[in-house]
């Protein structure tokens, strides 16, 4: 009797992204029907599940801007055995970063203290919010990252070809046309 | 400004010569300058403007009114040229980099200055002063704050010792100016091209193409117009043998690129100086002029009709990429030392799209004396495909460092010996660009069957730190890549980035596979030879000196390159938050195992 194969399970999740590298996910339409043939989904916004099982591949949208981010990311590097970085915001911070070259102090003094329009304002200081981090950083400066997944966001195309190669075992290739930045 | 422009004749082909003159006279290129060249030149603003931010030597930004810059090579550094810097900017209460607020000094570091055999080194306001020492430092400090003009400055501080420590063929002859050219022209043009071809004399930039092929190819272009360049841009790290034959054996050099030019049928000729010698500058002038006075150069050279030859001097302004011969060919027209794409090569294309050869101080010196003493007798020396002899520039930690030379095909070993090395763990054979030599391979002969060389010979023995070896070199490329292609661009800095990390001890096995991936892309689809190089030292490194590298992981995977828990303090600050939530604890300090390797 022929062996039944075992699905591969993923998690997905958005760090300090926007969810549209995760629309472009949604955006392989029809395709979505054979791949979840071929996988099994764990922790992901899609699922609603919080924390991440034992997996074959994960992949994270957005880079890291606060504590939480960098909790979650080293979640996903316990336990998956793949981990893939896609789109612009987890390879290099991507827009978030833009509030790189300004003290953090500031921002949250403008946003909640003197900015306009503000009033009896104070900076949110409740231990269940996770404070942010001095500069958002891309994923790979905290945790090995096996696979990068360019674009902003990627095609749906190009995921669909990413993760076509990697459930079949070939190391992912974007050929001309998968990889554009515009 | 105006004067400075007449002087040279108001020709844009002579831009990086212009802002030489503007950046010795005013300390920078200010913006108006720029505007003000472009009107005077009929040139694009851009392009100026892009000249003038090409070159390290021409500040863009105001630098003190003198200029230091120590020479950064490694061994410079092995030297103690960081301790000498950190003195005298503690002297001046300065940073690196900084202007002092009375705009009085700067201080920078910059690539290799030629000078290894008498480091550290450095240069204020383009002049060298080398075989440093505090006492030195002390004197330099002194002398800056008198403001007396670095030419007034004591002639025993500017000095440049030659180190000549073993003569070959080259170094032992004693031509008198114009012997070379004599006999080239008793041959003829036809027999001194073949007579070329037969010695097998192969070029001594590192690349080893035939010098007769060279030359009789460009003689063969169709143009009237032809150009000679001697190519003395000797860039290349722990390379200095090219100064060493400029400042004792001019004459040599001078008449190869006079026989060159009678072979060739060309009109003019260019010695492009790297700007570090500039020291060199004013006894090739006077040579050049000497020769000129006795007719060696000039309307009818030795009275052969129609042979009508002269030579420019032009000085570089600290550029390593302009030893390749296409950027060399752009910086003499005046442009950023961007190497062209090749085919057409210059001896179709070169100078101002003429044909034009391009030749290292070194073979043009070997091709004179070879029309003086014959193809034969240069094929009696050296190896059966390299002919001749080989300067080698050693330097770095041997008792006797300097130039010799050697028939082609003498033993690593050999050089160590006479060199006087001991302990040595490695050498670093034709400069970063070149081989990475462990002592299991010191039988191995340089000559361009085995270890071809461009005559840099480092040496380290077993007190060095391999990895920090491999550091300075991959911070020298991505300083010195041109930016013209990404894959060089990008990858040279990523290469620096990466080693600066595991020489903090921030690294990971991870940075070793990405080290090895960025080198060898590079290889693969930079634009020219610097970028396929650049990653030569940190491959030979890695393969021959790993336990360096593994000595500094504090674990086998990725450590972020910087303090999480520190990461959280201003946000802790600025909410006055201190709980649990508020750091990241000893768990999550913990490594986290990374998927897909170990």
């Amino acid at each position: 009797m022929e062996q039944v194969k075992r699905k591969l399970r993923v998690a997905t999740t958005s760090l300090a992204g926007c969810f549209g590298c995760h629309m472009s996910l949604l955006d392989i339409d029809e395709r979505l029907v054979p791949l979840l043939d071929l996988i099994e989904l764990d922790a992901s916004p899609l699922t609603d599940l919080k924390h991440c099982g034992p997996c074959d591949l994960g992949l994270i949208e957005g880079g890291l801007c606060n504590a939480e981010n960098v909790h979650v990311l080293r979640e996903f590097r316990r336990q998956c055995q793949t981990l893939v970085a896609v789109g612009s915001c987890a390879i290099t911070g991507g827009l978030p970063a833009q509030r790189n070259h300004l003290d953090i102090r500031d921002c949250l003094q403008t946003v909640y203290l003197t900015g306009v329009g503000v009033e009896r304002g104070f900076i949110p200081n409740d231990p269940e919010l996770p404070l942010p981090l001095d500069r958002v950083h891309p994923l790979h400066d905290v945790v090995k990252i096996d696979y990068f997944l360019p674009g902003c966001p990627p095609s749906a195309d190009a995921i669909w070809q990413f993760l076509n190669d990697l459930i079949a075992g070939r190391t992912p290739q974007l050929g001309h046309g998968l990889i554009r930045y515009d | 400004m105006s004067s400075i422009v007449a002087r040279h004749r108001h020709d844009g082909t002579r831009l990086v010569q212009i802002l030489r003159d503007v950046v010795a006279a005013e300390g920078y290129v200010a913006p108006r300058v720029i505007t003000a060249l472009a009107e005077a030149l009929a040139l694009p603003r851009a392009h100026v403007e892009g000249v003038a931010g090409f070159y390290s030597f021409f500040a863009t930004e105001p630098r003190g009114r003198f200029r230091v810059l120590f020479s950064g090579n490694v061994t410079d550094e092995m030297a103690g040229s960081r301790e000498l810097c950190r003195r005298l900017l503690d002297s001046f209460h300065l940073e690196l980099g900084e202007v002092s607020r009375d705009g009085l000094v700067s201080v920078g570091t910059t690539s290799c200055t030629g000078l290894c055999d008498q480091g550290p080194a450095l240069l204020v306001n383009g002049r060298a002063i080398a075989r440093l020492t505090p006492q030195r430092i002390g004197a330099i400090s002194s002398l800056i704050r008198g403001g007396s003009p670095v030419d007034e400055w004591p002639k025993n501080l500017l000095r440049i010792h030659s180190h000549v420590e073993k003569r070959g063929i080259l170094l032992s002859d004693q031509l008198a100016p114009g012997e070379a050219l004599s006999a080239a022209v008793r041959r003829g043009r036809e027999a001194t091209l073949a007579e070329l071809v037969r010695s097998n004399l192969r070029g001594r930039g590192g690349a080893g193409f035939s010098t007769g092929a060279k030359w009789s190819a460009c003689a063969a272009a169709p143009g009237e117009e032809r150009y000679v360049v001697c190519n003395a841009d000797e860039g290349e790290p722990g390379t200095f043998k090219d100064r060493e034959l400029l400042g004792g054996h001019a004459n040599l050099v001078v008449d190869g690129l006079c026989v060159a030019a009678y072979a060739v049928g060309a009109q003019k000729g260019f010695v492009y100086l790297r700007g570090e010698y500039e020291f060199l500058v004013a006894p090739l002038e006077e040579q050049l002029a000497a020769r000129r006075e006795s007719g060696l150069l000039g309307r009818n050279v030795l009275g052969v009709d129609g042979f009508d030859f002269d030579i420019e001097l032009h000085v570089g302004a600290g550029a390593y990429v302009c030893g390749e011969e296409s950027a060399l060919i752009e910086s003499l027209e005046g442009k950023r030392g961007i190497p062209r794409n090749r085919p057409p090569y210059p001896v179709t294309h070169g100078y101002l799209g003429k044909p034009t050869v391009v030749n290292n101080v070194e073979t043009l010196a070997a091709a004179a004396w070879i029309v003086v003493h014959g193809a034969d007798a240069f094929r009696a020396v050296g190896t059966a495909k390299s002919a001749g002899t080989k300067l080698l520039s050693v330097s770095g930690d041997v008792d006797r460092p300097g130039t010799y030379e050697y028939p082609f095909g003498v033993s690593v070993e050999r050089v160590l010996a006479d060199a006087g090395a001991r302990n040595t763990q490695a050498v670093q054979v034709g400069g970063p660009s070149g081989t990475l030599l462990a002592p299991h391979e010191f039988q191995r002969r340089i000559a361009l069957e085995d270890v071809p060389s461009a005559g840099a010979f480092m040496v380290f023995d077993r007190s060095r730190d391999m990895l920090a070896v491999a550091d300075n070199f991959a911070r020298f490329f991505a300083h010195e890549s041109c930016g013209f292609c990404t894959p060089c661009r990008v990858g040279t800095t990523l290469n620096a980035q990466l080693m600066a990390r595991i020489l903090a001890g921030k690294g990971s096995r991870g940075d070793f596979e990405d080290l090895a991936r960025i080198s060898k892309l590079m290889k693969a689809a930079s634009h020219c030879g610097l970028g396929a190089t650049a990653g030569n030292p940190v491959l030979d490194a890695l393969a021959k000196y790993r336990p360096a590298f593994d000595r500094r992981l504090k674990s086998l995977d990725v450590l972020p390159p910087f303090d999480l828990d520190e990461a959280l303090a201003p946000a802790r600050e600025a909410t006055a938050r201190d709980d649990a939530g508020a750091h990241f604890d000893e768990e999550d300090e913990r490594v986290i195992p990374g998927g897909g390797y170990e």
